[in-house]
């Protein structure tokens, strides 16, 4: 089977023109370099002639050569190393996406699987999908009175829209072929769900899953700017209120890092369990 | 033909050829789909066709003239709107292990790996069979569309003509009644094509069982089948006529080839086909 392509998935491919040819080393390296030479340059000529408050990339690296190098320290409650703020937030993050995907994933089969399932779900998730998942932590501060788990709350709800619609998307448009082979061998609608349906939709469920995950580890950021606490985003709020900018460096290169880690992960796991190279997302 | 001569029913059409005992029977089938519209299109009209329980049948016509349609009713894939289609007496009402299919794009799970494609089928229609009984199975059907270099591998790793052998292999492992083959062919290269007949023709030969299959090319039809129906074209379809194919089996192709009556049937079946055509 193909990769599916996700009508509204955030999985930008490379262009067709670039399909099926490998890097040489040389271009594998130059390239990048070149890319990345040019947005320190860029940051380099604003910090210089355009603000007095941004640091010049070389500051920022020796203001922050230490806490690369020992992410892990504790120097006080109000002096965590970056590996121990960006695990508070790792933390939230996969609890809200843990619960978010459990409910989101037989969300997301019932609605592909049942017309009347779609009719009545469907609108609520049209509406609420392009709602920001921050609109909702006033809603999770009420409920809950504590920051923490309205952060994971917050997170939940992120979670759920791209996993609901992509696992429908893929559990309605399962082949015909493969739904017709399970009525050959006259599988019962339990087995023609967990041995033809499920694996043919995961890699779709997959893809809202990855999709998922990205979205929030950035809402993360947004979240704990707003609700405090250990986490890398209060962090770089608590860093901007002090005009320390070059942490607020530190924590975007580590965010960065970090997302593209989760995402890799993810890759790894589908490959691992669809048997299939998981579709590149750029 | 090997198998003795049963005597003929007097009940039946005189559709089956001679030494054939009436084993699916197709009679008066009439099959039309509404639209939304709620327009009525009349896709088979009266077909009477009765096959042996040994016998390889091809059915040949136009693209659209409803044979597809024909072979996945008797698969139970589609509803009857008038008429009854029975396998050894009983009705057909819905799908079943004993009339698997072959279908023309292999519709082979992606995630599975070849065995375990042929496994799946085994584990769901043979519930009673001991792992040991099942696996033996599977190999068994491995071997025989010779396959056992490619059993670990996933469907995107091998080429079409290997994906349709483990189709053919599933469908023939769980030891239906009928085989139904929907243009298992016409997917493949003429290479491929020409030693994938060869292959199934083999295993056909050595463990006979009713099959019917659907194809638009006529010298596939004359090769592999005792009887060809030809179908008028769609809409509305009937069965135009019904050829016996005389050559004994094993047959070789090259022998069948230099035979006149193998240009005779030839050229009738595509006079038919022709005929047809034009006249719509």
């Amino acid at each position: 089977m193909k990769n599916p392509t996700i009508p509204g998935g955030a999985s930008a491919r490379p262009p067709a023109r670039f399909a099926g040819r490998w890097l040489t080393r040389y271009e594998a390296i130059v390239f990048p370099a070149i890319g990345f030479g040019g947005l320190l340059l860029l940051w380099w000529l604003v910090a210089t002639f355009g603000t007095k408050l941004l640091p010049t990339p070389w500051e920022a690296l020796v203001a922050n050569a230490d806490a690369i190098l020992t992410p892990f320290h504790r120097r006080g409650p109000g002096d965590l190393g970056i590996g121990w703020l960006l695990l508070s937030s790792l933390r939230r993050v996969f609890l809200g996406f843990l619960l978010g995907s459990i409910v989101a994933i037989p969300v997301g089969f019932l609605i592909g699987s049942s017309r009347q399932a779609m009719l009545a779900i469907n609108p609520i998730v049209q509406i609420l999908r392009p709602v920001s998942p921050v609109a909702w932590l006033p809603v999770a501060l009420a409920t809950f009175n504590l920051a923490n788990p309205s952060a994971i709350f917050v997170i939940f709800i992120t979670s759920l829209w791209p996993t609901i619609v992509n696992t429908a998307l893929g559990v309605s448009s399962v082949p015909q072929d493969y739904l017709e082979v399970a009525k050959m061998l006259e599988m019962s609608p339990w087995r023609r769900m967990t041995a033809v349906v499920w694996p043919a939709s995961l890699p779709y469920i997959f893809t809202g899953l990855r999709i998922s995950l990205g979205i929030a580890w950035l809402v993360i950021v947004a979240v704990e700017m707003l609700t405090g606490g250990v986490g890398i985003g209060f962090f770089v709020w608590d860093e901007w209120s002090r005009l320390n900018l070059n942490s607020v460096f530190l924590a975007i290169g580590a965010i960065g890092g970090t997302g593209l880690v989760l995402d890799w992960l993810l890759g790894q796991l589908q490959q691992t369990i669809t048997h299939r190279p998981a579709p590149k997302q750029l | 033909m090997t198998q003795p001569k049963p005597p003929q029913s007097t009940a039946q059409r005189d559709r089956t050829s001679p030494d054939q005992q009436p084993f699916l029977k197709i009679e008066q089938l009439y099959k039309a789909f509404t639209n939304p519209k709620g327009d009525r299109t009349v896709i088979l009209n009266d077909i009477n066709l009765t096959v042996g329980s040994t016998e390889y049948i091809s059915i040949v016509g136009h693209s659209g003239c409803g044979k597809s349609t024909l072979l996945r009713i008797v698969g139970g894939l589609e509803t009857i709107t008038a008429g009854t289609v029975e396998i050894e007496g009983r009705p057909i009402t819905k799908p079943g292990a004993d009339r698997m299919m072959v279908f023309q794009h292999y519709a082979l799970l992606p995630w599975l790996t070849v065995r375990e494609n042929i496994r799946l089928a085994i584990d769901e229609v043979l519930k009673t069979a001991t792992p040991a009984e099942k696996s033996d199975l599977v190999n068994e059907h491995i071997e025989m569309v010779n396959l056992a270099a490619a059993a670990d591998k996933y469907p995107d790793q091998i080429s079409g003509g290997m994906k349709q052998r483990v189709g053919i292999a599933r469908a023939l492992a769980v030891r239906p009644k009928v085989l139904l083959m929907d243009e298992p062919f016409g997917a493949l290269d003429a290479l491929t094509r020409g030693k994938l007949q060869r292959q199934v023709l083999d295993i056909w030969e050595s463990h006979r069982q009713a099959v019917l299959m659907v194809t638009h090319d006529v010298d596939e039809a004359l090769y592999m089948s005792d009887r060809i129906v030809l179908m008028t074209n769609g809409p509305a379809a009937q069965i135009g006529e019904i050829l016996t194919v005389p050559f004994a089996h094993p047959r070789n192709i090259h022998e069948i080839r230099e035979s006149p009556e193998y240009y005779e049937l030839r050229n009738h079946a595509l006079n038919f086909l022709d005929h047809n055509f034009v006249r719509d």
